[in-house]
């Protein structure tokens, strides 16, 4: 099951591979856990893994600095792991306890940190768009550097509202990087059976905002389209759009037929361009990490998720006066 | 250490399922992501993957299985060196750690078997006719099915609905039958096919456009409100948009504060729509032939829950159920409970066990909200003298505050008590378990009204 051997020799220290082997690892083995938690019953409503796409954020994240923030959809769980909220908290909150980052009241789809500067899991497509041009907004207004990464999907980017923020992002030079994690599939509408338009990042010319395609597999070749987008966004150009081409290995949520794309077309992706086997085979060729190092690693990580199960299912139910609280904010006196 | 599989749940309402067919054979080795069985749940065929690395060592529940409680152990894995001999007796860890979780809670929300039909007062269903159980999603694309074959200008267009069946499975079939042409995907774009749909209903089609739920019509309001609803009075008389808007609507199961709203109540409110929420497969389909015949637009409110419950339905060639007319569940003289779409079950399920206590409540089923049968329930009120409305939308301008008012203006001096109004709590949809059940009204809460405005 390796991956294709990569012939570029990145110019990337040990350190940096080996945390986002970790960082990927993580997400992937949560995911896998959120899954299995999900068919004990134990994780209910919608649950949308994102494995496969691990190397998006990981890449994305190696390229913020403190104070940048974040908005996505449903399929927010790498997002939160990868900017560094507690697996645990993440965990309670799939399983809807009172440790998890909304107390149980938000789910799978609905988590924030303010600590962490993450604005959320979204329920509706693309509405998370206009948000995060928003937040780009006040940074621009309070005159710090500061950019906001707005992740949506393939199938959010033919919302209408995603174009009206467009308009306005670039109208107003709002620094914040509209990151279009194009994984091919909007449920089971591929990219071709929802647009004629041959790339979505194009678009974005006919209202003046320059873009490019990333390879989303490859999480260096993220991290440098981030560190563009970035240094555009911070220096006041404006936004700046990524499509970021990837994959997701799972059902849209849970309960996915996956009629629309077969096995085949799966298993060749998880074989030949995997994001995590693909830093993996750099470790191991570039004789960063022995077999042995990265088995201690899983064990690492295996352990940490563990942990965040464990404490998922101890945590208790939240208070049931907590149905009436979080409704309004007490005015200031 | 051998763990054993479980059957999963693999829809946010599924509680059992078939096991279709088994893809691996006991002494199969497997590893994470291996696809081990096809599971049927409500909506789908699903293929079901392995999450730990080891050996099948025995299968426990053959293929063909029906009805199979989510959480029961299916097979066994066994690690290395391990033999299938040694599962004899699963091993300890391997029990449902699950028994305690708080979504056994859930249980009471999705009954599988379908409620008792006390017979209706009704017109519409000559004597002899043959009834047939049939499910309320069944009942929607029959509906459909009999339309677009009645006219050629009758089309379906939606998320999801052509290749993919629907997501909520209610088109299944008829892209086969109609065609592309007729059948019609659209990308994600709400108010752009909503308004498409409005243009294409000026230009004197009848479409039938889905929303995968009508939590995502809120992007598309604009066109529904005021293109689709306003645009007849302002032309005069002249033209109109003869569309059905229609989709589930309020709570599902577990699905958090953006996907659990209760519309009914907003629509309702708007002169120029029609707006319908059926209850039973038979009021689904009659109810939605009738809604794609009005040269109105009309709101189609369905429920993702009641979709799997089956109903009697007359095997009739062209059944349709008129607007504006309420019906008559049950009769009784102590007390009115007026409700509509899923509010009934809790509605049937209270009058049934208010009997068992003496209480004779009458039940009436308004199916449509716009326009509204408040005839029936003021004659109704007349009779037992007090009053309560059961809905699962939030309590503020809620339907049940605008009978309450009617009755007040309409039957005051007829009041032995004030009407009660059982609703959703005033509180975004909670995702916990526990408080998901706390915000949605109960069977008990019904009863609890009853019990207050008959003082006992
Ligand atoms: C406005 C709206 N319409 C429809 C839906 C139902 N829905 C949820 S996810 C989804 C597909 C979105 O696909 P994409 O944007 O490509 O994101 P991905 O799921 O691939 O991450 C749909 C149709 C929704 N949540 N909101
Ligand atoms: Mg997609």
């Amino acid at each position: 099951m390796a991956a294709k051997k990569s012939s570029k020799k990145p110019n990337v220290s040990k350190e940096e591979l080996l945390q986002y082997y970790k960082d990927m690892l993580l997400i992937r083995r949560f995911e896998e856990k959120a899954g299995q938690l999900y068919g004990m019953g134990l994780i209910g409503g919608f649950c949308h893994l994102y494995i496969g796409q691990e190397a998006v954020v990981v890449g994305l994240e190696a390229a913020a600095k403190e104070g940048d923030k974040r908005i996505t959809s449903y399929r927010d769980h790498g997002h939160m792991l990868a900017c560094g909220m507690d697996p645990k908290g993440v965990m309670a909150e799939l399983t809807g306890r009172e440790g998890g980052y909304s107390k149980g009241k938000g789910g799978s789809m609905h988590m924030f940190s303010k600590e962490k500067h993450f604005y959320g899991g979204h329920g509706i497509v693309a509405a998370q768009v206009p948000l995060g041009a928003g937040l780009a907004f006040s940074d621009k207004y309070r005159g710090n550097d500061n950019v906001t990464f707005t992740y949506f999907g393939d199938g959010a980017a033919n919302q209408g509202q995603v174009y009206e923020t467009y308009n306005m992002a670039e109208l107003w030079d709002l620094p914040v990087i509209f990151v279009i994690e194009n994984n091919q599939y909007a449920m089971g509408t591929s990219v071709q059976r929802s647009t004629k338009s041959p790339s979505l990042w194009e678009r974005g010319a006919a209202y003046g905002i320059e873009g490019e395609e990333v390879d989303g597999m490859d999480v260096l070749a993220v991290k440098a389209a981030g560190e563009k987008a970035v240094a555009h966004c911070r220096a006041g150009k404006g936004p700046y759009i990524l499509e970021i081409k990837t994959y997701r290995y799972r059902g849209h949520s849970m309960s996915d037929p996956a009629k629309y794309r077969t096995r085949e077309e799966v298993q060749k992706m998880r074989d030949e361009r995997d994001c995590i086997e693909q830093v993996r085979d750099l470790l191991l060729t570039g004789k960063h990490a022995t077999e042995d190092d990265l088995k201690a690693v899983d064990k690492e990580i295996k352990a940490i998720v563990n942990d965040a199960a464990e404490f998922s299912k101890e945590s208790p139910e939240p208070a049931l006066e907590e149905l009436y609280t979080d409704i309004y904010m007490e005015a200031e006196a | 250490m051998a763990t054993e599989i479980l059957m999963p749940a693999l829809s946010p309402t599924m509680e059992e399922g078939t096991l279709a067919k088994w893809l691996v054979k006991e002494g199969d080795t497997v590893s994470s992501g291996d696809i081990l069985a096809e599971i049927e749940t409500d909506k789908a065929t699903m293929e079901f993957e392995a999450v730990d690395e080891g050996t099948i060592g025995k299968i426990l529940v053959p293929e063909g299985s029906e009805g199979v409680k989510v959480n029961t152990a299916i097979a066994v894995l066994v690690e290395e060196g391990e033999s299938a001999d040694d599962i004899a007796t699963p091993a300890p860890a391997a029990e449902p750690a699950t028994a305690a979780a708080p979504v056994d809670a859930q249980v009471d929300r999705a009954p599988a078997a379908p409620v008792a039909v006390v017979v209706p007062k009704e017109t519409e269903i000559p004597e002899g006719t043959e009834m047939k159980a049939t499910t309320v999603r069944v009942a929607l694309r029959d509906a459909m099915a009999e339309e677009m074959r009645r006219s050629e200008n009758v089309f379906l267009m939606g998320e999801e609905v052509a290749e993919y069946q629907g997501a909520y499975k209610i088109s299944e079939g008829l892209l086969d039958e109609f065609g592309s042409k007729r059948v019609i995907d659209t990308p994600i774009t709400e108010h752009g096919f909503a308004g498409i749909g409005v243009g294409a209903a000026f230009g004197g089609l009848n479409p039938i456009v889905e929303f995968m739920t009508f939590n995502f019509a809120m992007q598309a309001i604009d066109q529904i409100l005021n293109s689709a609803a306003k645009t007849l009075y302002m032309s005069g008389g002249q033209m109109g948009a003869p569309i059905v808007f229609r989709g589930p609507n309020g709570a599902a199961a577990r699905v958090g504060a953006q996907h659990s709203q209760d519309y009914a109540a907003w629509y309702a409110q708007i002169p120029g729509l029609k707006v319908v929420m059926p209850y039973s497969a038979a009021d689904a389909k009659g109810l939605l032939k009738t809604a794609i015949r009005d040269p109105n637009p009309v709101i189609f409110l369905e429920n993702e829950i009641l979709y799997g419950q089956s109903f009697d339905v007359p095997q009739m060639d062209d059944y349709t159920v008129p607007f504006g007319k309420a019906k008559i569940w049950r009769e009784g003289s102590d007390v009115t409970i007026v409700s509509f779409g899923i509010g009934m079950k809790y509605a049937l399920e209270a009058a049934d066990e208010l009997a068992k206590e003496g209480i004779a409540a009458e039940v009436i089923d308004l199916r449509t909200l716009r326009p509204m049968d408040m005839p029936a329930v003021i004659e109704s009120v007349k009779k037992t003298n007090r009053c309560v409305t059961v809905e699962e939308g939030f309590p503020v301008c809620s339907i049940g505050s605008y009978i309450s008012s009617r009755i007040m203006m309409e039957a005051f001096d007829y009041l032995d008590a004030p009407v009660i109004n059982c609703t959703g709590k005033d509180v975004p949809m909670p995702y916990a378990a526990n408080l998901e059940k706390l915000a949605l009204t109960t069977t008990k809460e019904v009863m609890d009204a009853v019990k207050a405005v008959t003082y006992r």
